[in-house]
């Protein structure tokens, strides 16, 4: 089983408050697109801070 | 592409473009890069600002003032309202602007100035050498280039990644991001002259949910809560809804913005060998107000004055550019930040019965002079009961 970021991109908003609070500089705002760039270790904290709920921390078989 | 300069800068808000315009005015060779591809927009503001404040970087236009303000009034979770008076509250409160417009006007000046200005023009790293920054790997309309300066600016707003990605610890804690939600909304009825602050942890936990008036019937209608309060089905979109739903029901909303304000303190060193970091990217933002537009200029063009003096004396070390640390920190800005700090976090501890008694001990009250330490003053000899949490503030203040 591994653990993974979600991105809805219909809720996003990409203000990058997501960017600003990831421990790991994972996440990349470029311009309207949220990109997951560097290895993410599923924190959560990213989905906490968002405004929208635009992040969820999925487990995948 | 010119691929060398004096300066370069990275991002084109109000910090941007205040470094840009200065050293630029000064006669170097500046490079202001955006990676959106349009100055001002999207908006992730408030927009609000003190009159005096503002008057100190640029005189007020109203081509991108939307409304100038009265009074502001602070709303208690149980309706009671403290009026601050534009006469009492010392311009404090002041205008709503147009930052669309605002922020392309700053822009222009820097172009003006003589600044290069480019466009969806995004800094993916800093070019290091020795330890030391010396520019910036670019992509610029998807083709990579690279950047030269003998000092860079690191005016990226709330992501703070170039600076970051120098060695700069900006990450923002989550209890100290403030998430937030704003709609424009058009057809409500407002008190056009006021900007409201509500108060209360079923309005707003460890925030506040704002009303800035921009125009008759038009306001931005916004609300932070700290990334701690935020969880599934009370986020600040949910907050907002919410109070939109029970206040303006039949307001239209024209716009529907996101954004985090960090209200941490500010970074323990805002400079480093070829850097300076300036505005929300350096955390310069009130804590209280989580207003930054009047920081964000100061330590713009304060940047842009100790790089123009290290870049003419061939010294762009860190400890060449130690005089911006140690000035902003030293002025009414940097003093201010680290007294609304220990009043912020005093005041998140409040629940919404303390904060009613508090608001109730000086809702009559005329304040003569606004000011924090006047309001606490007045707080203790009210509130004789909460003496000892209020003396350890004012304690703490001193």
């Amino acid at each position: 089983m591994s653990t993974m970021l979600r991105i809805n991109r219909d809720k996003c908003g990409y203000c990058g408050t997501c960017v600003a609070v990831c421990p790991e500089d994972a996440l990349e705002l470029i311009d309207a697109y949220l990109s997951l760039e560097r290895e993410c270790i599923a924190c959560g904290i990213c989905a906490r801070a968002c405004p929208l709920g635009a992040l969820e921390v999925v487990h995948e078989e | 592409m010119k691929n060398n300069y004096d300066m370069l800068v990275i991002g084109g808000g109000p910090a941007g473009a205040l470094a840009a315009k200065t050293a630029a005015e000064a006669g170097n060779s500046v490079c202001l890069i955006e990676k959106r591809p349009a100055i001002g927009t999207p908006i992730r503001c408030a927009e609000g600002i003190g009159k005096e404040l503002l008057k100190e970087y640029i005189k007020p236009d109203p081509r991108w003032i939307s409304a100038e303000i009265e009074r502001a009034r602070i709303i208690a979770p149980n309706g009671t309202a403290i009026s601050l008076d534009q006469d009492r509250a010392g311009n404090e409160v002041g205008y709503v602007l147009d930052r669309k417009v605002f922020d392309r006007e700053l822009v222009w000046q820097a172009a003006e100035a003589g600044a290069d200005i480019i466009v969806k023009t995004r800094a993916t790293e800093p070019i290091m050498e020795n330890g030391a920054v010396r520019g910036a790997k670019v992509i610029s309309v998807g083709t990579p280039a690279e950047i030269r300066a003998e000092v860079v600016i690191a005016a990226d707003g709330t992501e703070a990644q170039f600076a970051r990605r120098a060695g700069l610890d900006t990450t923002v804690p989550l209890r100290e991001m403030m998430s937030c939600a704003q709609y424009v909304m058009t057809d409500i009825d407002i008190d056009a002259g006021s900007t409201d602050f509500y108060l209360g942890n079923e309005i707003a936990p460890e925030g506040y949910l704002w009303v800035f008036p921009k125009g008759e019937r038009t306001a931005n209608v916004g609300i932070g809560i700290t990334g701690r309060k935020s969880h599934d089905g009370s986020r600040a979109k949910d907050y907002l809804d919410r109070f939109v739903a029970k206040n303006f029901p039949g307001g239209k909303t024209i716009e529907a913005i996101v954004g985090g304000v960090p209200v941490c303190r500010p970074l323990t060193c805002t400079v480093a060998d070829g850097l300076i970091v300036a505005g929300d990217a350096a955390r310069v933002v009130d804590p209280i107000t989580g207003g930054g537009i009047g920081n964000a200029m100061y330590t713009g063009r304060l940047a842009g004055q100790v790089a123009t003096r290290c870049i003419e004396a061939g010294n762009c070390s860190k400890e060449a550019l130690m005089p911006y640390d140690t000035e902003w920190r030293a002025s009414r800005m940097g003093k201010g930040i680290e007294r609304n700090y220990k009043v912020k976090e005093y005041f998140i501890t409040l629940d919404d019965t303390k904060l009613n008694t508090l608001a109730d001990s000086i809702a009559n009250i005329s304040f003569k002079e606004f000011s924090v330490a006047a309001l606490i003053k007045e707080l203790i000899v009210r509130n004789p009961r909460m003496l000892l949490e209020l003396k350890a503030l004012k304690d703490a203040l001193a």
